[in-house]
């Protein structure tokens, strides 16, 4: 390990170490991913790893990833949910792998709701 | 590096890895791995949470969810359901009492939301082997601070605004100690850690040490900048070996970081630290037996003055601060002396940490704000007494320490609140007792511990505490006398006012007070020949109602002493001079036909 020699070099081991405990940190936005039987029959666990790579591709390290269980709308599955803080509970149904670069685009990046693939909303 | 989803905290204090989390860990790892999660899911070994009872502790991030008394064979069902799946294992999540509704997060227990958490900030949240994790949490950005943008004079007056006081018991002024030892002119000076927890059940330090030892580090390298000192020790007991592992490692993380050693963080600071490990005697928690032992000399307190800020290690000027006060520096210089003085009463200032033990339905560390009253610890963070039985008493100090009744429990915990109830801060122990325990008994279980403890060096210690605990014992099998009262509070105030240190001095203290506040429970012991605990084995009888009686023999077949007679005809009777009153039969009768008295 390199001395550290100035308070820069304590804030760049700092920024590192708070990205990489990042998963334990609240209060951000939450990606919740429908992982019940029907959502990785339907393909959840792809949208998961697609999910993380694409965050990991735009450095966004403030957002937690979250597995949930079955809520009933089978059907529509892999379901995926997006809470910003202070938003409503934004649903999207049916999504595959080539419809996560857009949603991490659009609606976390710019705020903007991916219309086409919405189900529902909740406060 | 990779971006892990979720991280997997699984408590590695002592406590968790008694109760088997090391295998949990093993088992989490390798069943991550056979889903293929283990790039997306990171398995974190953290420190104490306080909650060791309940152990081992696996807290799930990012959703918090709080589990505990995990099994190592639960590790499949974990990753299976939670981790794959998004399922919560309910039946792993805490629950105050079987009845009781289970809490899924960690942040909606009131064990941890009512706390205040300073110095077990990192405690269960942090990997205590990796520094970068510390740093990332503010670490060394105190000692950053202090070193490039404050004097010694800047330190020492922050500490003073603060108003933190020793937080082993003393409550001494801890700006003001650091000034009396910057103040003395010396070519070499020590700071030194007492890490020395000596009172039965109290366990802080230990779990500040395993869970944050860079936080005592760094609270020692800023002392030591501040007083002048270049070299410091921490004295441990050789009793806590986890602590002491992961101390050595935290050193040798920190000095190839520069952050301890010559020319700290390129400044001509420099600091050394050593680890020193005590053979574990109660009395060497005492500063100057502590400093003879770091000298290889027997444990033995001398008397002051000469204070250590003059003369103490080697005769050169020293500070002595315990773990937890260490533990409080790196906030206070970041934050400021005002923010920490904020917090508290008038001349308490801060939080402290307490070891909650007894008849509470949650045991554990918890640190609250000073000035908390007793009925909020026992009611509101230990969720009450177990089975809802009456409150009776809280020892709180430890053996040194006093215990507080109920006309207490609304009393605003401070040094001095708590010093005028007869009973000290001590370290923080605090052990909750119920309806069904004897204060005669208690007194005289804290005073076998000091007894035994005593270095033997001045007379008041050594013969006093003798002396008063025969009188214990007497009163305790029915064989004392009303003068014996006397006597024992005689002997007391004498032990308390002419022994040599803090141990002499203060053992006396759970006699004093019980006898001030549980006379009855004495004079019952001695004119009744009764306990009114119904705990002192001498003065209890267990009868057989034969009336309830159904004449089964189970009580018969299990008594370790074949005193117990009967047949299917005639009902049982015990034996009252064989019976060693261990109370099986009381316990394996199932008509409740068997009754102490």
């Amino acid at each position: 390990m390199a001395k550290i020699t100035s308070l820069e070099d304590l804030r760049k081991i700092k920024a590192s170490a708070t990205d990489q405990t990042s998963a334990r940190s609240e209060g951000k936005t939450r990606i919740i991913i429908g992982l019940g039987t029907c959502g990785i029959a339907a393909g959840a666990r792809a949208v998961m790893e697609a999910v993380l790579e694409e965050l990991g591709k735009r450095g966004l390290k403030d957002v937690s990833v979250e597995g949930t269980g079955c809520i009933g709308m089978c059907q529509q599955e892999p379901l995926l949910d997006v809470i910003r803080p202070g938003e409503p509970r934004i649903t999207y149904g049916r999504v595959t792998v080539q419809d996560v670069p857009r949603i991490v685009t659009e609606h976390l990046v710019n705020g903007r709701i991916v219309e086409d693939r919405l189900i529902g909303r909740a406060d | 590096m990779p971006t892990y989803r979720s991280h997997v905290l699984v408590c590695g204090g002592t406590g968790c890895v008694s109760s088997g989390s090391l295998k949990l860990q093993e088992n989490l790892k390798s069943e991550l791995a056979k889903k293929n999660l283990d790039k997306e899911i990171l398995v974190v070994q953290t420190g104490c949470h306080g909650m060791c009872e309940a152990g081992p502790i696996v807290v799930v991030y990012p959703e918090g969810t709080f589990y505990t008394r995990v099994q190592p064979e639960d590790a499949a069902e974990i990753v299976e359901e939670h981790l794959y799946k998004g399922r919560v294992v309910k039946r792993l999540l805490h629950r105050e009492e079987v009845t009781a509704e289970a809490v899924a997060h960690y942040n909606e227990l009131p064990f941890y939301s009512k706390q205040h958490r300073i110095t077990l900030k990192n405690c269960g949240y942090i990997n205590p082997d990796n520094i970068d994790e510390y740093i990332g949490r503010d670490g060394y950005q105190g000692l950053a601070k202090a070193l490039l943008e404050m004097t010694p004079d800047d330190v020492i007056n922050e500490m003073k605004i603060s108003g933190l006081r020793g937080r082993g018991g003393g409550g001494f002024p801890t700006g003001m100690k650091w000034e009396f030892c910057k103040k003395s002119v010396s070519d070499k000076k020590y700071t030194i850690c007492n890490a020395d927890e000596g009172d039965p059940g109290a366990f802080m330090d230990r779990s500040i040490l395993e869970g944050d030892p860079h936080s005592v580090l760094e609270g020692m390298a800023i002392g030591a900048y501040a007083m002048g000192a270049d070299e410091g020790y921490i004295y441990c007991r050789a009793e806590y070996p986890l602590a002491i592992k992961r101390l050595k490692a935290a050193i040798a993380q920190a000095e190839s970081y520069g952050l301890l050693g010559k020319n700290i963080m390129g400044t001509n600071f420099s600091f050394e630290l050593h680890i020193k490990e005590g053979a574990g005697a109660f009395v060497c928690g005492e500063e100057t037996a502590l400093m003879a032992s770091i000298e290889g000399e027997r444990g033995m307190p001398r008397p002051r003055p000469p204070f250590p800020a003059n003369k103490g290690l080697w005769g050169k000027p020293s500070n002595i601060n315990n773990v937890e006060t260490w533990a409080n520096v790196n906030p206070i210089i970041i934050k400021g002396g005002e923010w920490y003085a904020s917090m508290g009463t008038e001349k308490s200032k801060g939080t402290k940490v307490f070891a909650l033990t007894g008849k509470v339905k949650n045991t554990g560390l918890v640190e609250v704000p000073m000035g908390i009253t007793i009925r909020e610890i026992i009611y509101d963070l230990a969720g009450g007494i177990i089975n809802d039985k009456k409150f009776k008493a809280a020892q709180i100090g430890g053996p040194s320490g006093g215990c507080l009744t109920e006309e207490h429990l609304d009393l605003p915990v401070s040094y001095e609140s708590l010093t005028g109830a007869g009973a000290i801060m001590g370290s923080g122990g605090l052990v909750i007792m119920d309806e069904e325990t004897c204060m005669v008994d208690v007194a005289k279980f804290f005073l076998e511990f000091t007894q035994a403890e005593s270095c033997g060096k001045c007379v008041p210690c050594r013969e006093g505490t003798k002396q008063m605990l025969l009188t214990l014992q007497r009163i305790t099998s029915g064989k004392g006398t009303m003068e014996d009262l006397d006597t024992l509070e005689e002997l007391a105030v004498m032990v308390k006012e002419s022994s040599l240190c803090g141990l002499g001095q203060t053992a006396p203290n759970p006699v004093l007070t019980t006898l001030r506040y549980f006379r009855d429970e004495y004079e019952a012991h001695i004119r009744d020949k009764k306990c009114p605990a119904k705990a002192c084995s001498a003065l209890i009888q267990y009868l057989v109602s034969p009336d309830l009686c159904r004449k089964c023999g189970l009580c018969a077949k299990n008594c370790p002493v074949n005193c117990i007679s009967g047949d299917r005809q005639t009902p049982y009777v015990i034996d009252q001079s064989k019976c060693i009153k261990c109370g099986t039969c009381l316990e394996v009768c199932p008509f409740k036909a068997i009754r102490k008295e």
